[in-house]
């Protein structure tokens, strides 16, 4: 048994996997048919009987959902009406939203977070207004920004853009502020422009810390981008699971949630990259 | 009477005390250089030698008094006065012919990039680090980024350079290695040079002259230390010379006890000393009595 690490932990993942996909088949093969389930009317109130005598169709199992990730990744771009759309292009309007507000986000908390950092006066004026800002939910900003922008998709956006806004504004101050002294004494002993010590100190110095707060920002905006489009309606991702517990369509949501699981892993991996790309040995 | 090349004239440095006030860690301090001089200075840690060569870079400033340079007043940093940091000081982002290459194109902003590197390596040639361009400080060892730090130093051609504490991370070995170097180096271009150090055998192969600092608070220079030995001297025959050991002998004497009591030292009767023009000494010099003995 010399094989490595790597390739055991592979073996091992394959076998959790395996045993949770039996537990799950053997569980909704015996549960799932009891049938029979009182429905608490508050509860059919609140979701419409349909959904609430849906509360009677059996779990699927992983039989079930593996047809339907075939069938929709088999053909995930159709079009056939507003309601009913590919996944992949559900997916793609979310990411989309998400890139268009974390973009905008990087644009203006990148240099702001520069200026916040190389400023102590700045820093501490600023400081109590992030330290308020930061732990609002994102979410508690959508009536505001639905009355102001008056545009759904819009108002996604901008909900992605004020959540992607701290961490990287943060990070950025945080890295720009603790430039190692040594490093700038060096910048200013050969008489470097403000200009040219930014770019070719402070920005390489602080990259890595600038890099770890954007990739904590596209994790939040990828959580929050769910949750906007599940409120707002229209197209996305968030959209599509919505409604599909409105079709009472379980296979459909457990199918989006995988891909949910996949492409915030892939973000995070394109980020983690770029964060390595940057980074320096001490 | 000219003004020599550095003037140091009565500067003093304090910095806001933990329990309010001002500690002052130095004050009315006097020390000329001749250009072309080799000035190492001794004294224990905290006593504020690293903050003299700050003031004298240009990276901190005086609370009083001024430092002239050839005729001027020091207005922050220059490019002719290169300094070489304890830790070195690399960007660690950089290739070794990137750090250079950034302080060659500092000095010369309109050179193409060619030029610029062409300077670079043969800077890092005359350190020895040939081969060497390519990697980044992380894959070097101590030495060989204390190199490149002295190379990147070298490069802009300055007209004084300032070291602190250079060798002070390095084994024996190099460290012996690199005081070769730097000696010859220095010899060669006409440096003045104005090193910090510890090792009291370092500063007596370097050194012209010494300078002795007491400790802090209120630390003071104490004395110069003009070196007797030979200015042309090898390594293994400095410590043959007969004032070797006198000089020796005379500095660890200062470090073991006097930096300590200096102000009781100077209380005693008939004692003499002025702060702008701090006794100039030569220890094991025929004519000249070793000042502790006059002093009793
Ligand atoms: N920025 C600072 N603020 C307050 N005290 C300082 C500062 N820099 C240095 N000091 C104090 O000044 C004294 C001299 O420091 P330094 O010049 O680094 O000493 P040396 O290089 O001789 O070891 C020390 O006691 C140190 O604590
Ligand atoms: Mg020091």
């Amino acid at each position: 048994m010399t094989r490595s690490i790597g390739a055991r932990a592979f073996v091992l993942s394959l076998v959790i996997l395996a045993i949770f996909l039996a537990a799950w088949h053997v569980a909704v093969g015996s549960g799932g048919g009891g049938g029979g389930q009182v429905v608490d009317p508050e509860y059919a109130k609140l979701v419409g009987a349909a959904a609430a005598t849906g509360g009677q169709t059996p779990m699927p199992g992983p039989i079930d959902v593996g047809k339907a990730i075939w069938k929709h990744l088999s053909d995930p771009f159709y079009v056939r009406g507003t309601n009913d759309m590919g996944i992949g292009i559900q997916l793609a309007y979310s990411l989309v939203r998400v890139l268009i507000g974390f973009g905008i986000a990087v644009a203006v908390a990148v240099p702001l977070g520069f200026l916040i950092g190389m400023s102590p006066l700045i820093y501490r004026a600023l400081d109590p207004f992030i330290q308020v800002m930061k732990p609002i939910s994102p979410l508690a900003w959508m009536p505001l920004a639905l009355y102001t922008i008056k545009d759904s998709s819009l108002s996604s956006i901008f909900v992605i853009f004020i959540c992607s806004l701290w961490p990287m504004l943060i990070n950025t101050a945080f890295g720009v502020a603790s430039v190692r002294k040594d490093w700038l004494n060096v910048a200013r002993t050969l008489e470097v422009g403000p200009v040219r010590k930014a770019f070719t100190v402070i920005l390489p110095a602080a990259a890595p810390t600038i890099l770890t707060g954007m990739r904590i920002s596209v994790g939040i905006a990828w959580l929050v981008i769910v949750a906007a489009e599940m409120l707002v309606g229209g197209t996305g991702i968030g959209y599509f699971v919505w409604n599909q517990w409105n079709n009472l369509s379980l296979t459909d949501i457990i199918t989006a949630i995988l891909l949910i699981g996949l492409v915030g892993m892939v973000l995070d991996q394109i980020l983690a990259r770029l964060t390595r790309l940057v980074t320096y040995p001490e | 009477m000219a003004r020599s090349y550095i003037s140091i004239e009565g500067i003093a440095r304090r910095f806001p005390a933990p329990e309010g006030g001002r500690t002052t860690i130095f004050e009315d301090l006097w020390f000329a250089m001749e250009r072309g001089e080799f000035v190492c200075v001794i004294g224990h840690s905290g006593c504020g030698k690293t903050t003299v060569l700050n003031i004298l870079a240009g990276l901190d400033e005086t609370s009083e008094g001024a430092v002239i340079i050839d005729g001027k007043a020091i207005e922050g940093p220059s490019l002719d006065r290169a300094v070489i940091f304890q830790s070195h000081g690399l960007l660690p982002w950089r290739t070794v012919l990137g750090n250079v290459s950034y302080a060659v194109s500092s000095k010369w902003r309109d050179w193409p990039k060619a030029r610029v590197e062409e300077h670079a390596r043969k800077a890092i040639a005359t350190v020895g680090l040939t081969g060497a361009e390519m990697k980044k400080p992380a894959q070097l060892s101590g030495g060989m980024k204390q190199r490149v730090g002295i190379a990147r130093a070298l490069s802009i051609e300055p007209k004084i350079m300032l070291m602190d504490e250079p060798f002070s991370a390095l084994d024996a070995l190099t460290r012996g290695t690199l005081q070769d170097e730097v000696r010859g180096i220095c010899r060669n271009t006409g440096q003045t040079v104005f090193m910090i150090t510890h090792d009291v055998d370092e500063a007596i192969y370097l050194a012209d002259k010494i300078v002795l600092m007491t400790n802090g608070p209120d630390a003071r220079i104490a004395e110069i230390v003009a070196n007797p030995l030979p200015a042309d001297r090898s390594r293994n025959e400095v410590h043959k010379h007969p004032a070797y050991y006198p000089v020796r002998n005379h500095i660890i004497d200062f470090l073991v006890a006097r930096s300590r009591s200096f102000t009781e030292e100077l209380a005693q009767p008939g004692r003499v000393w002025n702060r702008r023009a701090p006794p100039i000494v030569t220890p094991g010099a025929p004519d000249a009595a070793p000042p502790l003995v006059r002093a009793v």
